[in-house]
């Protein structure tokens, strides 16, 4: 492919509003994840909130798009001077060039849940205040975008569980090449809700205690909410050194069960090898790889042995949800900007609240930062019923 | 407004829906040549899920199986081979239903199957089960857009990615209290297989681009009513154009301000 150029990009997590405080967060090797106070929930899990999400007020225009993932949408765009850098490139494309891809596996859905505890004792009619469109709908967040920004192009959510902001970089690929678009503002934004962490409950994938990726006692994830974003454009011939560009995208189906992975892995090998070979690149050109390395027994395995049959023991590796914790469809996403500010300060995040590696796994699994030069990464996501997608990333230079 | 124009070729149809049960079943009716009676859509059974899966399988993915296999198998293809593209405004509505009511009582354990169902590309996970396809699939939501998108989605893989490509576009209803806010009358799904290049099975080659027109509405108030209720049925303006063996350009429903162009040339 083509390289696009990452101009822009901001995330916001439980380790932090906006870039500097993220990569404070990764340096320092300090974890956001804490015993789950969300609501009314009653699990004896860790959780990644992000503090302040119920504070963000949206415009009054755009009131009937109010539920806890917009808000999170809002704040995370107004971290870096990103909606800034939006504006500005709807001023230089034109509004209707600019294509809306968000991530998000469950949307506005909290709102939904809340307003089931307040049917009409009669009727059993949701409430008033309950918006479907703006609210509950999977789109609402890329509508609601669509809207604060005034684009008028085309705008899609994409929705395949844990892997849904990995993918928008792939249909902004294709859309940016077809030429319909001349920019893409990508992303991926997940909250909290009950949905998920009942039903992680459900399939004993919890962990009780903060998750612990490729532990050899792991016992399954923290659920995590972030949003993050990035403007994609067309690469121009100069660039600076430390200009973060989309090389490579790789994507499959396990063709294997709803929940569990392939266990060899074999869906994860071969959207990392289709994002190599998109990129023209072979595994010694990748310098670090973020696993999707969720901390539950199946996951880590299966990502393991396709690693290392692709790439060996050589290449340094680890999950950055010990930190953030699983943020599901905005994993790809925030992953995404954690893998751009590796490569622009040349910081290998190490894994955090991992003791004691499963000795099964045969990776170079960091529980340490590690410091270096880098100039090409790779970030996995995989997701509920088999959906996988493999991002490659590079410096101009 | 953008000049982008994208090719391909429709290889193969899946429809079911109220009053239409297969592409060539309905053909009659889309022409214009049967009257469209009103019945509810008749979903089968998905044979090729093992049998734990299909006893799990809700309306969303006997409606994906069903239309997605015809589309392929009048394209003369191996599922297995296809990549896809899916789409749905709403998902397993009943299946949401389901976990919020559970969530909203004194017991909020909810079923290990509930919640993977409960995911937007569920129906696209069993498809891939289904037919042991590898390949990619982008799962997508574009509230009533979400034909327009899928459409738009394939398009481009069709051109940029040289990749013969099979779209699924299916909505299912909710059940109260989510009918009242989302009146989703029926389940209703198209499929179609779209190629880069002319083959033994193409039926037409289209031509797509975006558009500030106006949509094209359905002559027979049964189906505009369906075009206007579900988000999938926003392709039946194709549909019938094939079906009535006409050539020209149609212009489907996508956003307020922005719909998508199709110039029709029969094969």
């Amino acid at each position: 492919m083509k390289p696009l150029l990452l101009s822009h990009f901001t995330a916001t997590s439980c380790i932090g509003r906006g870039l500097d405080q993220t990569l404070d967060a990764l340096r320092l090797g300090r974890s956001g994840l804490a015993p789950c106070a969300f609501e009314t929930v009653a699990l004896d899990t860790f959780v990644g909130e992000v503090a302040g999400v119920d504070e963000v007020q949206l415009p009054p225009h755009l009131a009937a798009f109010n539920c806890r993932n917009n808000r999170l949408a809002l704040l995370a765009l107004m971290q870096d001077d990103f909606a800034e850098a939006v504006r500005a490139a709807a001023a230089k494309y034109g509004h209707q060039r600019i294509g809306v891809f968000i991530g998000t596996s469950t949307s506005g859905i909290l709102e939904t849940e809340l307003a089931y505890r307040r049917r009409d004792p009669v009727s059993g009619a949701l409430p008033d205040d309950f918006h479907y469109r703006t609210q509950h709908n999977t789109f609402s967040v890329a509508d609601f975008t669509r809207h604060y920004f005034g684009l008028t192009g085309p705008a899609v959510v994409v929705s395949s569980a844990c892997s849904s902001s990995a993918k928008v970089f792939s249909s902004a690929r294709r859309m940016m090449a077809a030429g319909l678009i001349d920019a893409a503002l990508v992303g991926g934004v997940d909250t909290l809700c009950l949905t998920t962490l009942y039903g992680f409950n459900s399939l004993g994938l919890t962990a009780t205690a903060a998750c612990r990726p490729y532990d050899a006692a792991r016992d399954g994830i923290s659920i995590g909410e972030a949003g993050a974003f990035a403007l994609l454009e067309h690469a121009p011939a100069q660039l600076s050194d430390d200009a973060i560009l989309l090389l490579g995208v790789g994507e499959s189906s396990d063709a294997y069960h709803m929940s569990s992975p392939h266990p060899e892995g074999l869906g994860a090998r071969i959207a990392m090898q289709a994002a190599l070979s998109m990129a023209g690149l072979t595994p010694r050109d990748i310098d670090y790889i973020n696993l999707h390395g969720t901390a539950t027994t199946s996951n880590d395995a299966a990502e393991g042995k396709a690693v290392a049959a692709l790439f060996g023991a050589a290449t340094p590796c680890s999950s950055t949800k010990g930190a953030t914790g699983h943020t599901l469809g905005a994993a790809g996403g925030l992953e995404a900007v954690i893998c751009a500010l590796a490569l622009q300060h040349g910081l290998l995040p190490a894994g955090l609240n991992t003791r004691q590696l499963d000795p099964a796994i045969q990776l170079d699994y960091l529980l340490a930062n590690r410091t270096q030069a880098i100039a090409r990464v790779m970030s996995n996501s995989f997701g509920f019923g088999g959906t996988n997608c493999s991002l490659i990333f590079g410096r101009a230079n | 407004m953008n000049t982008t124009i994208l090719t391909a070729y429709i290889d193969g149809i899946g429809l079911l829906g109220p009053g239409l049960s297969g592409w060539p079943g309905s053909l009659a009716i889309l022409a214009g040549h049967q009257p469209h009676l009103g019945l509810a859509t008749v979903l089968p059974s998905p044979a090729l899920l093992p049998p734990a899966e299909r006893r799990r399988s809700g309306a969303i993915v006997k409606l994906t199986l069903a239309t997605g296999l015809e589309a392929v198998a009048a394209a003369g293809l191996d599922p297995a081979m296809l990549p896809c593209v899916y789409t749905s405004s709403s998902g397993d509505g009943q299946n949401c239903h389901e976990i919020c009511q559970t969530l909203a009582s004194s017991d909020r354990h909810i079923s290990p199957t509930r919640f993977h169902n409960s995911v937007h590309n569920a129906a696209a996970g069993y498809w891939s089960i289904a037919t042991g396809a590898m390949t990619p699939i982008s799962v997508l939501c574009a509230y009533d857009a979400s034909f327009g998108a899928g459409l738009l989605e394939t398009m481009t893989q069709v051109q940029v990615d040289n990749v013969t490509t099979l779209l699924i576009a299916c909505d299912t209803t909710y059940p109260e209290p989510l009918h009242h806010a989302r009146p989703i009358p029926d389940n209703f799904g198209i499929a179609m297989v779209l190629a880069p290049a002319a083959g033994a099975h193409s039926l037409a080659r289209i031509s797509v681009s975006l558009s500030s027109d106006d949509a094209h509405t359905l002559d027979d108030e049964a189906l505009e009513q369906l075009r206007l209720g579900i988000p999938a049925a926003r392709g039946l303006p194709l549909l019938c154009a094939l079906a009535q063996g006409r050539n020209g350009r149609i212009v489907l429903d996508y956003f307020e301000h922005l719909r998508i162009a199709v110039d029709i040339t029969l094969c």
